[in-house]
């Protein structure tokens, strides 16, 4: 028996549907370690774990600085309506909190959250789609271009207890619209909580989303995440992913490429420092003709960290002319660190561009004497050639404003290699 | 100024320098040519304290103090600068910025204040100007992207910037133009001066017509086997590097 999954079944509240699928997972347990999907990042050690539900938590307004309104916060799971900043929204947009829209009879409004998880090797998903009475819908009407990035904030605050809260979110964007949304993970002290989210992207034809995620949580939090994305004929889907923090960050992005035309950006670095596990897994799927998706992703390990990386790309029969291009290069920057890179492209079409290429290397030696014989020393040269690996990532994304915002954070991160 | 004596050095087990010794004096410019193979590029990164490098023998001091002892950033504190025969490109790490903290990592190790950035710029605009390095150059990672010219201006450069007490260049004609190498040449010949010293490593004589030097060695198989001036490297040019094997084959039976 599993005291997680017990325990996170205490909580439940839903409607008959969503308990056949909250038994479903009862049933079929958590998947073992010779699941492919899990290989690398096993559940044993979270299995014997329990965790109550979240009650509201007071915290810190000054956590809030730096991220300016519009902005939706949740404390552990739960609206914070008090630190949230919704009332200047643009014409077009609407930002609100699930649990809002659930209450009343906006049953199209809350239409995503019909979508079934069935599958053994996605167990999460399923928790998340029979617990998440909570999250956030954001929706762009069509043609709407907003200029100030939408800000969501997840905050996991210390409580009596280990707390897990489940999210659903909605981000939509209707023909032709565009938009920027940066997620903030931040961690209000230490905790040892469990996020689940399950955010659903729609990009419809002709409409441009740069999604931006940092994960800073505290040191031995636990995360799940999973991103569904759909787009539509030449919609674009640009997202940078900063994994710096948790205990163990597991993000599942899937991304179907359904109009012609349509392009991803993915970019991401798994900053898996201290006893910090990292787990990043694409499922890129190019459904219609001359898609596109361009995979950007660098994966550190120092100290006792392990860096999970999966990069599936599949091409299906039909989608000819599509380019698809993953890039992972891996840093090992100590003897007990791991990183697990695994990239597979699965190819059913004849006319396409695929090339991918995994690396896991140490710092140039040769670099490394080269500005030690300029004059800065050991460690200096060693932190400059490790933000630079990283920041490759950051330096492709177009807006300034968001840049400097992700910039600022990795270099939080890299501080910390320095006292290590 | 630098003083070689008696220098035997390894690498990977392989003897490679046999015994050098050079009197390098302040305001010097010594040649070092030689054939492919002769331990010239082997000098210079020892010289610049690289690792890989196994000293069986012999001493180096700089300014009497024990060169070999230093770590590679503590020799560039105390003056020693190498130009690389082949500068390594580092895409994300800023050219300006990284240099900025060079000098600035220099000075502090030297007990002198740091430059701001206003002051940095300054003495960098100054310096591009000699060496019609573009301004573009400097915004970008350290030698990405640059060509084999721009690399080996880039090194020039930043010995400008720097300001060493000695200068090593390693092989720094190679791959040059005739244009590149006389704007690489003006680059050296503007920071001569009294206190500033060259090694100068070339395989070709073509280099020390533009770069005169003051003294010339040529080593080969480990060991200098003529010295003289600049002369020499004149009758190098005429004659090639086969005259040397009578030299070479005496000492090595």
């Amino acid at each position: 028996m599993s005291a997680l999954l017990d325990s996170l079944a205490a909580g439940f509240r839903g409607n008959p549907a969503q308990r056949e699928t909250l038994d479903g997972v009862l049933r079929e347990g958590l998947p073992h370690a010779r699941v492919e999907a899990w290989k690398y990042t096993p559940l044993r050690a979270l299995e014997r774990r329990s965790f109550s539900d979240a009650d509201a938590v007071p915290v810190n307004a000054t956590l809030l600085d730096g991220i300016p309104a519009p902005r939706i916060v949740f404390v552990n799971g739960r609206f914070d309506a008090g630190l949230s900043e919704l009332d200047a929204l643009a014409a077009g947009v609407s930002l609100q909190p699930l649990s809002r829209l659930l209450g009343s009879d906006h049953a199209r409004a809350t239409n995503f959250l019909d979508r079934r998880y069935e599958r053994s090797d996605e167990p999460f998903a399923r928790l998340n789609a029979a617990l998440a009475g909570e999250g956030a819908v954001l929706r762009i009407e069509a043609g709407t271009q907003v200029n100030a990035p939408l800000q969501l904030v997840f905050i996991g605050a210390p409580a009596s207890v280990d707390v897990a809260w489940h999210l659903r979110h909605l981000v939509e964007l209707g023909r032709d619209a565009s938009a920027s949304v940066i997620e903030h993970h931040i961690g209000a002290g230490e905790h040892a909580h469990l996020g689940n989210m399950l955010a659903h992207v729609h990009i419809d034809a002709g409409a441009r989303l740069h999604h931006a995620r940092i994960q800073s949580e505290s040191a031995k939090a636990t995360l799940f995440a999973r991103t569904d994305g759909v787009l539509a004929r030449d919609a674009r889907y640009t997202r940078t992913d900063l994994e710096l923090g948790a205990a163990l960050s597991r993000h599942e992005l899937n991304v179907r490429l359904e109009g012609e035309g349509a392009r991803l950006v993915a970019n991401g670095v798994l900053f898996a420092d201290g006893r910090r596990h990292v787990d990043t897994r694409l499922g890129i799927e190019h459904i219609a003709r001359d898609t596109v998706c361009e995979l950007l992703w660098r994966g550190l390990a120092n100290g006792r960290g392990k860096s999970v990386f999966h990069g599936g790309i599949t091409i299906r029969a039909g989608a000819d002319g599509s380019d698809a291009n993953l890039s992972n290069k891996n840093l090992l920057l100590s003897a007990d660190a791991e990183i697990d890179t695994q990239p597979v492209l699965v190819i059913h079409a004849d006319e396409v561009k695929a090339a991918h290429g995994a690396t896991v290397g140490q710092l140039d030696p040769v670099a490394l004497f080269y500005l030690r014989s300029r004059g800065l020393d050991e460690a200096d040269a060693r932190r400059l050639l490790t933000a630079a690996f990283c920041r490759e990532v950051v330096a492709g994304v177009e807006d300034a404003a968001v840049r400097d915002v992700l910039a600022c954070a990795l270099d939080r991160a890299l501080l910390r290699l320095e006292s290590a | 100024m630098l003083k070689i004596d008696n220098l035997h050095a390894r690498v990977a087990g392989k003897d490679i320098l046999k015994g050098i010794s050079l009197d390098v004096q302040p305001g010097q410019v010594h040649a070092i040519m030689g054939p492919n193979g002769a331990g010239k590029s082997t000098l210079g990164n020892i010289l610049a304290g690289r690792d890989g490098y196994e000293v069986v023998e012999g001493s180096v001091t700089f300014e009497g103090r024990d060169l070999l002892a230093l770590a590679p950033e503590e020799r560039a504190a105390a003056g020693v600068f190498l130009a690389f025969q082949y500068p390594v490109e580092i895409p994300g790490v800023n050219n300006t910025y990284f240099l900025r903290a060079a000098l600035n990592a220099q000075r502090k190790a030297r007990g002198e204040t740091e430059l701001d950035s206003m002051q940095f710029l300054k003495r960098v605009r100054a310096k591009l100007e000699v060496l019609d390095l573009k301004d573009e150059l400097l915004h970008r990672g350290v030698n990405e992207g640059f060509s084999g010219g721009e690399k080996k201006r880039n090194e020039i450069f930043q010995l400008a910037v720097l300001e060493p007490k000695l200068a090593i260049l390693d092989e720094t004609d190679s791959g040059l133009d005739i244009d590149a190498m006389r704007a690489v040449a003006d680059g050296v010949n503007s920071l001569r001066d009294a206190s500033r010293s060259f090694l100068v490593i070339t395989h070709y004589q073509r280099l020390l017509d533009y770069i005169k030097p003051d003294f010339v060695h040529v080593l080969a198989e480990g060991r200098i086997v003529e010295s003289g001036g600049p002369e020499l490297a004149l009758e190098l040019e005429a004659h090639g590097y086969s005259w040397l094997k009578d030299r070479v084959a005496p000492a090595a039976a």
